[in-house]
């Protein structure tokens, strides 16, 4: 989220997949689109057949690289390496898009002095506090921009992290204060500071430390660049092989550099598309299930001083310029819809009512409470951590530690039965008896059986309508939190003092239906749409929402969803265009493209023919085209910024990136980030090569490592005892943690096995026959697997030696049809400073020819593995 | 995009095919998963096989669609889609619904019969099990479930067929990899991607459409790269009755010697008596 959001002002994927059709080049990395997203990768291949030249870089040839044109194979974690190569190419070669990076980003901003760049740091940017492992990011801001100070805080980050949200982390200032030279001559600016940043990212250091041979970087380079301009577009599509690394919201960021440069961002066959793992990820976080964020990316208050109030908070997250400067607006109507009645002008409309963050209470973070025994209960649903998350075992046995835990799921999962069956039992470290905790198994409704929404990897909303009613007691997740609230309300009505009031302020009238009392979805959806409270009517722009009280809306960018009584947009399918306009609901207002002012010069006609897509109408005086306008409607090109006005019109009319405050796209990030203003390769945090650009820092420096006796880490880099890089993947056959795959046949006969992929010359060297038995070590596991021995996976020339790379899916569990080791239990439990992401795509391991013995022998085998000194 | 219940608009009597196209195919198995739902199949046992990433193996009784995983030259720089090499070709192989059709000749029970949309249809409700079909596929589609002691094949979704539908493989194809239409237009549609793929540079690209065979010619079409044999698809495949006009030529001819040689035996027998 914090990738693209600090870069192009929302995390959100900029562009829709039917316009992959018209790219003239797509390069996925960090994905596998063609396994993991099917069906949206019928657009890749029609534009292909187009003649778009597709690029895969990716450490395995995949079902993905079967379908490109070109494949590049790469040393897992060197992905920053990789794309600065680019940015490099682009700069030193002139090939980037003057007038749109000059107009439409922040290449001419100048920075401070005092801001030192990490090739000047030997790695570390200005700012560095060695003690606290953190950055103090002020001099990372603009020249005259002033840090925000707001009721006793400094611009900082706070310890409990938290990097979701808008700002979070950042806080930092007044980005619309800025001074720029539009000749990008001064040292300082922007893109001086960006040339020399990336100045020894040379093909060279490509061939050395990615392993990819310079002449195959400089086709690709040139293969990419060639289509980009105003007559043409590129797209990168990222999944998660991206974001699971120490570095995941940096590499991120450097394609958005690489976009930017291009002139790639807002324009038909162009963007970033964040592919989501599941069917509503990014739903996920646009309201979310994250601890640092309310819906739609507003922070959750932290503890601290400017939380303490409301006034305090608005000033803090308030911008002056841009979408942002109607923070309190959006606040006020989202207060209005959880509180109703109860939040009024007097009490800080409800404010004190929401929980404040006291300290890192992301998913891995509670995850070590618990295994501390700090946390008493869990609920888990839709998900299967027993088997889906980081260093399992430390998982399985933490669970152990809970007094109580709810697993709602369509069958009994791994998670809910850790206590009687898990490897820990098997091996002696559990004992049912000794085990605390009680669990309660509640079968779940699937999709089919009941009704709501997915909001998609390319933030469209699309309604499913319940086909069956589901069988016996399984009801919806709706039904759960609908009726959980409802009773726990009852009684929080009953005994109503101060740690109540909060429970009883809370809006809950959802109408419900039916024997099993199934409450309304589409009521719930109209409150996320917004009301105005004076007229009773449903809003259809976020426009219109006040920030008096007078309306109300759960998740301001969802506002038009359903602009009227029984016009619920995301269940309409009638497209009527290429891009599926009429089909579903794309936030903002149905914009399928992003920032889609950037589609058109700055004085508002388009690029070129083939590429026109959004433009100023003169004769009609409004944003025309094919897209709903990402853009202040009948705002014109040469309109001058008004700060004294706010919003949109705060800035001037050729500003496409409206969420920030100065209306740019961030080449460098002034504020919000919390690993530096921009993209710097560090190794992961286990691996067999020295960091070939900053040796004394070989990993990302405020990454936690949380490192401790059951989340132990190889000696980095070179672990004699750990050879071997290994990366995680899915596939297409099976779904995630198999929660929903190994129970049904037709699947589990597609992929009966936990494999691992590796190259001849691996199985060569160790000794490892076709099909044969191998086990697969890490400081945290030890697993075995069926070998699969195949050429996708290559044998890496790095700075003179052979590195071998390992492919593990990570699918399998010890129930279901088709059962095999948990490949996660290999992982360690780390945070990516940002969003606190643990890295599962580049990390060290062994091979030994052979199955790992059963019960209590298998430790033995790992500990005495471990202890191997050279 | 198209609904559900889109009709295909052909009716009963056109001549309706499959064009499989490995060159789209991106190897999901979506079309085996979509098939075994729609036909009611169950699962074909859950065998880790090691060859790629194919592990149900083959066309079977309980698998009437199959992708076909054929791992090649793998070089860094080129993708599959390069003309210069195929590395990893996907192809999701099916019934051939031949013109002339070996099970349906062999089965002495009319179990198989032609449909009247040109394809051949197994009514399990008629078959006993005899297997004279499993062994006169040229193609080794049709299989015998031993525990259930009757033969199996795809049926060409003929109900879907006749409800307006398109087969659940090509319904569920993200790529349309697997094309369903009418026979004919879809032969001239294989001369048109071959041409395209040609013009691209894929010279190893080729239609499967055994016409000058002994089959006649076949209802699920393939384009692929490379040797038919590399997908397991016979350059020429043969009826077994094809050897049947020899067989009984050779079976006259020898009932001709028998009759001699015991007429002759008489005789000298006769001449002994």
């Amino acid at each position: 989220m914090p990738g693209l959001g600090t870069s192009v002002g929302r995390g959100g994927a900029t562009t829709a997949q039917q316009s992959l059709a018209d790219s003239d080049a797509i390069l996925i990395m960090g994905s596998s689109m063609a396994e993991q997203h099917p069906v949206g990768f019928q657009w890749v291949v029609e534009a292909r057949e187009r003649g778009c030249r597709v690029i895969h870089v990716d450490p395995r040839f995949t079902r993905t690289s079967a379908c490109a044109d070109m494949w590049v194979p790469l040393r897992a974690g060197t992905d920053i390496l990789f794309l600065g190569a680019l940015i490099r190419y682009v700069l030193e070669n002139d090939r980037w898009f003057k007038d749109y990076v000059v107009h439409y980003t922040n290449a001419s901003t100048i920075l401070r002095e005092d801001y030192v760049d990490a090739e000047d740091g030997a790695g570390l940017f200005s700012g560095w506090d060695d003690e606290k492992k953190q950055y103090t990011p002020e001099t990372w801001l603009y020249e005259g921009s002033e840090p925000k100070q707001s009721g006793g805080s400094h611009a900082g980050h706070h310890p409990a992290g938290g990097g979701h949200a808008k700002d979070r982390g950042g806080e930092a200032g007044h980005s619309e204060q800025f001074e720029t030279d539009e000749t990008l001559q001064h040292p300082r600016c922007v893109f001086q500071v960006l040339k020399r940043h990336f100045a020894r990212y040379t093909p060279e250091l490509v061939e050395r430390s990615c392993g990819i041979p310079k002449d195959v970087f400089l086709k690709v380079a040139e293969t990419y660049i060639a289509a980009s301009g105003p007559q043409k577009t590129g797209c990168i599509c990222y999944a998660v092989g991206w974001t699971q690394h120490s570095t995941g919201v940096q590499i991120i960021r450097a394609a958005a550099i690489l976009q930017l440069l291009l002139g790639n961002i807002g324009r038909p066959g162009g963007g970033i598309l964040a592919l989501r793992g599941h069917a509503s990820i990014q739903g996920s976080t646009d309201i979310p299930t994250l601890y640092d964020i309310l819906p739609a990316y507003m922070p959750m208050p932290f503890f601290e001083d400017d939380a303490k109030n409301f006034e305090a908070y608005v000033k803090k997250h308030t911008t002056e310029a841009g979408l942002w400067s109607k923070f309190e607006t959006f606040m006020v109507s989202f207060l209005k819809a959880w509180y109703g009645d109860a939040a009024t002008k007097e009490n800080q409309w409800g404010f004190n009512y929401l929980p404040r963050v006291t300290g890192d209470h992301s998913e891995l973070g509670y995850w070590l409470d618990m295994a501390d025994g700090k946390l008493d209960g869990l609920f888990v649903m839709g998900q299967n951590p027993a088997v889906g998350a980081p260093n399992g075992r430390l998982q399985r046995k933490a669970m152990a530690n809970l007094k109580w835990l709810v697993v709602r799921d369509l069958v009994e999962t791994e998670t809910a039965s850790f206590w009687k069956d898990s490897p820990e039992v098997e091996r002696g470290e559990l004992r049912p008896e000794d085990i605390g905790t009680e669990v309660f198994l509640m079968p779940a409704a699937g999709p089919a059986e009941k009704s709501g929404s997915f909001t998609n990897t390319q933030r469209l909303l699309q309604w499913h309508n319940k086909a069956v009613d589901a069988p016996g007691d399984a009801r919806s997740e709706l039904w759960f939190a609908y009726h959980l609230g409802r009773m726990l309300k009852e009684r929080a009505a009953r005994e109503r003092n101060a740690k109540n009031a909060a429970l009883n302020a809370l809006t809950w009238a959802i109408p419900t239906r039916g024997s099993v009392g199934e409450p309304d979805a589409e009521s719930v959806l109209a409150e996320i749409n917004g009301r105005n409270l004076t007229t009773g009517k449903l809003l259809s722009t976020f426009e219109d929402l006040k920030n008096d009280g007078s309306t109300m809306s759960g998740c301001w960018i969802y506002t038009g969803v359903m602009p009227e009584e029984g016009r619920n947009r995301a269940n309409i399918r009638e497209a009527k265009d290429s891009l599926g306009h009429g089909w579903g609901f794309a936030w903002p207002k149905d914009t399928r493209i992003i920032y889609n002012r950037a589609s058109a010069r700055p004085d508002g006609t388009p690029w070129s023919e083939e590429k026109k897509f959004v433009w100023w109408d003169s004769e009609k005086r409004e944003w025309t085209g094919k897209d709903i306008s990402d853009f202040k409607k009948d705002m014109p090109p040469d309109h001058k910024g008004d700060l004294s006005k706010g919003g949109l019109e705060a800035l001037d009319g050729d500003k496409p990136f409206g969420m920030h405050p100065d209306g740019r796209g961030w080449l460098y990030v002034n504020s919000g980030l919390k690993d530096g203003p921009l993209p710097t390769h560090f190794e992961p945090l286990e691996s067999p090569v020295r960091n070939p650009l900053y040796p004394a820092h070989q990993t990302n420096p405020p990454t936690n490592k949380k490192e401790r006796p059951d989340n132990r880490y190889a000696n980095s880099p070179g672990d004699p005892r750990f050879p071997f890089v290994l990366t995680t993947y899915r596939l297409t056959e099976h779904h995630t943690a198999g929660g929903m795959s190994r129970a049904l046949s037709h699947l589990s006969e597609l992929q009966p096995e936990l494999f691992a992929e590796i190259s001849p010359e691996l199985a060569e060297l160790t000794g490892i026959s076709p099909n044969d038995w191998v086990t697969i070590v890490t400081p945290r596991a030890l697993i075995s697997a069926r070998a699969l021995i195949t050429a996708r996976m290559s044998v890496l020339e790095i700075e003179g030696r052979q590195i071998h790379q390992v492919g593990l899916p990570y699918h399998w569990g010890w129930k279901g049809l088709v059962t095999g080791d948990v490949a996660n239990d290999l992982l360690a439990l780390s945070q990516e400073p940002n969003v606190r992401i643990m890295e599962t795509k580049g990390l060290v391991c062994n091979l030994i020819p052979g199955r790992h013995p059963a019960g209590h022998a298998a430790l033995d085998e790992l500990h005495e593995l471990l202890e191997e000194r050279p | 995009m198209s609904g559900a219940t889109d009709h295909t608009g052909i009716q009963p009597g056109e001549i309706t095919a499959f064009l499989t196209d490995s060159t789209l195919c991106i190897g999901c198995k979506a079309c085996e998963v979509a098939c075994k739902e729609w036909n009611d199949i169950s699962a074909d046992g859950f065998d880790f096989t090691g060859w790629s990433y194919d592990n149900t193996g083959a066309l079977g009784h309980a698998t009437w669609r199959h992708v076909k995983f054929v791992e090649g030259q793998i070089t860094p720089g080129i993708g599959g889609n390069s003309a210069e090499q195929f590395s990893w070709e996907f192809s999701s192989d099916v019934c051939k619904h031949c013109e002339v059709a070996g099970c349906l000749e062999a089965c002495p029970t009319g179990s198989l019969v032609r449909t009247e949309f040109g394809s051949v249809f197994l009514q399990p409700d008629i078959c006993n099990g005899c297997s004279y079909c499993v062994i006169s596929c040229p193609f080794g589609v049709v299989q015998k479930d031993e525990d259930d002691g009757r033969a199996f094949k795809c049926t060409f979704c003929t109900d879907r067929q006749k409800a307006g539908l398109m087969p659940a493989c090509a319904k569920a194809c993200p790529t349309e990899s697997i094309k369903f239409g009418r026979h004919d237009e879809l032969r001239i549609e294989a001369q048109v991607r071959l041409a395209t793929l040609q013009a691209r540079g894929m010279a190893d690209a080729q239609i499967y459409d055994p016409t000058d065979s002994s089959v006649k010619g076949i209802h699920s079409m393939f384009i692929i790269r490379g040797e038919p044999e590399t997908y397991n698809l016979p350059p020429k495949p043969e009826v077994p009755s094809i050897y049947l006009k020899e067989g009984w030529k050779s079976a006259a001819f020898e009932a001709v010697a028998m009759v001699g040689a015991v007429v002759a035996s008489f005789f000298l027998l006769g001449r002994k008596g």
